[in-house]
């Protein structure tokens, strides 16, 4: 199903340029609006048409099994975490859902580069370099103990 | 300099019904070369088949009285406001450049078509011109998405300019000419000549830039603004029903 992008509504931002992996998305040079320059590379990640802020991208599915009649379109709304889905079969029937992206706000979570550089001695531990403290595990990480299976409270 | 009316002075070498069929048959040029890039293509039937379609899946049909009310909303946020633009820049440098380019257009027509004007005029054609000098260099060489996103050169130039560069071009060489004319220089009529050229450019190469877009972006967005009154919404679901806790992690594109 590689994506297409509808010239009308395309403001030529460049977001789907940024995000697709691919490096398919590119600005045209004789309208300055986004398209897919290659849709049998496209791989159907769906990046493109989530990240675009004006929903000016859709994607069309082969012909040989998702005959036309057919949309699956979604609409990512960053402030509420969330990308909804709306998917229409050709028989009329719908189904709609919502999945969520994230459960904390935008930039909360650190990037690698932000921590301490592991010490060498962190090598012998069997604990990952900055494990989460959501894990709470600063007495060591959780063990079976023979005594305790003995006594069924492992 | 900025009281005189530019195309006045030029009168003693250039006639008045010269100058007025020159502006007709851009006017023509720009009727003619959007009809054409309608028919070529086929904007209009794809519009009017969108339409079609939407009213035919509507899930709450629209009034005269509603579609009255969505016309007006387009007219408002999405033409007069500029209203798409999800980059603030981009839509600061949008709006002077088209009010810059409304008031420059129609003070070139009162001035070349009237006799007798108010000093108001002139003034409103030099503001105009550097309105669109200020938003067009500003998109030109920081905002477009080729040099803001992309990296390449400023210098670069390819059809998708056609539209901008003989704009920029237009003004740019009506100004200077303006102002050689005002202080007596003899370079005035080569700069008159080049302003001309780009002038004819810019509004005979419609159907091959995007001078269009004036025409079809309205026309998209009152049918976005349609789509989602009447629940087809171009097949897009309806917002999730959550609240907004997290902001937002967008930042302007940077591919390079």
């Amino acid at each position: 199903m590689p994506t297409f992008v509808y010239m009308t509504r395309c403001d030529g931002c460049g977001h789907c340029v940024d995000i697709c992996p691919s490096d398919i998305m590119h600005v045209d040079k004789t309208y300055r609006r986004a398209y897919n320059i290659e849709p049998n590379m496209c791989w159907e990640c769906y990046s493109c048409v989530k990240a675009c802020p004006q929903n000016a991208i859709d994607a069309r599915g082969y012909a040989d099994f998702a005959p036309l009649g057919h949309s699956v379109r979604t609409l990512r709304e960053e402030a509420k975490g969330t990308i909804s889905w709306r998917l229409k079969f050709r028989d009329g029937r719908e189904k709609n859902f919502v999945s969520p992206i994230r459960t904390t706000p935008w930039g909360s979570i650190k990037g690698p580069a932000e921590y301490e550089a592991p010490r060498a001695e962190d090598l012998a531990s069997q604990e990952l370099a900055h494990e989460p403290t959501s894990l709470k595990i600063e007495g060591g990480l959780p063990a079976l103990h023979s005594g305790r299976l003995r006594r069924g409270t492992a | 300099m900025f009281t005189t009316n530019p195309f006045a002075a030029l009168s003693a070498t250039v006639p008045p019904v010269a100058m007025r069929a020159y502006v007709v048959a851009m006017i023509v040029l720009v009727v003619a070369g959007t009809l054409f890039d309608i028919v070529h293509k086929g904007s209009a039937r794809y519009f009017f088949d969108n339409w079609r379609r939407s009213r035919t899946r509507a899930r709450s049909p629209l009034g005269g009285g509603e579609l009255a009310s969505i016309a007006i909303q387009t007219a408002v946020v999405d033409v007069l406001a500029s209203g798409e633009f999800c980059n603030a820049r981009r839509r600061i440098a949008h709006l002077l450049t088209m009010y810059g380019f409304v008031l420059h257009v129609v003070s070139t027509v009162v001035m070349v078509f009237s006799n007798s004007i108010s000093d108001v005029w002139p003034h409103l054609w030099w503001v105009g011109g550097l309105m669109v000098l200020a938003g067009g260099y500003w998109f030109w060489f920081f905002i477009r998405v080729d040099v803001a996103a992309e990296g390449n050169s400023p210098w670069r130039v390819m059809r998708a300019d056609l539209f901008s560069l003989s704009l920029l071009a237009s003004v740019t060489l009506g100004l200077v000419w303006a102002f050689l004319q005002a202080n007596g220089s003899g370079a005035a009529v080569v700069f008159f000549a080049l302003y001309i050229v780009a002038t004819t450019v810019l509004f005979a190469s419609v159907p091959w830039s995007k001078f269009a877009h004036m025409f079809f972006k309205p026309a998209a967005a009152f049918e976005k603004r349609v789509s989602y009154a009447n629940g087809t919404r171009a097949n897009l679901p309806g917002p999730a029903d959550k609240p907004e806790q997290f902001g937002s992690a967008r930042t302007a594109p940077r591919h390079y």
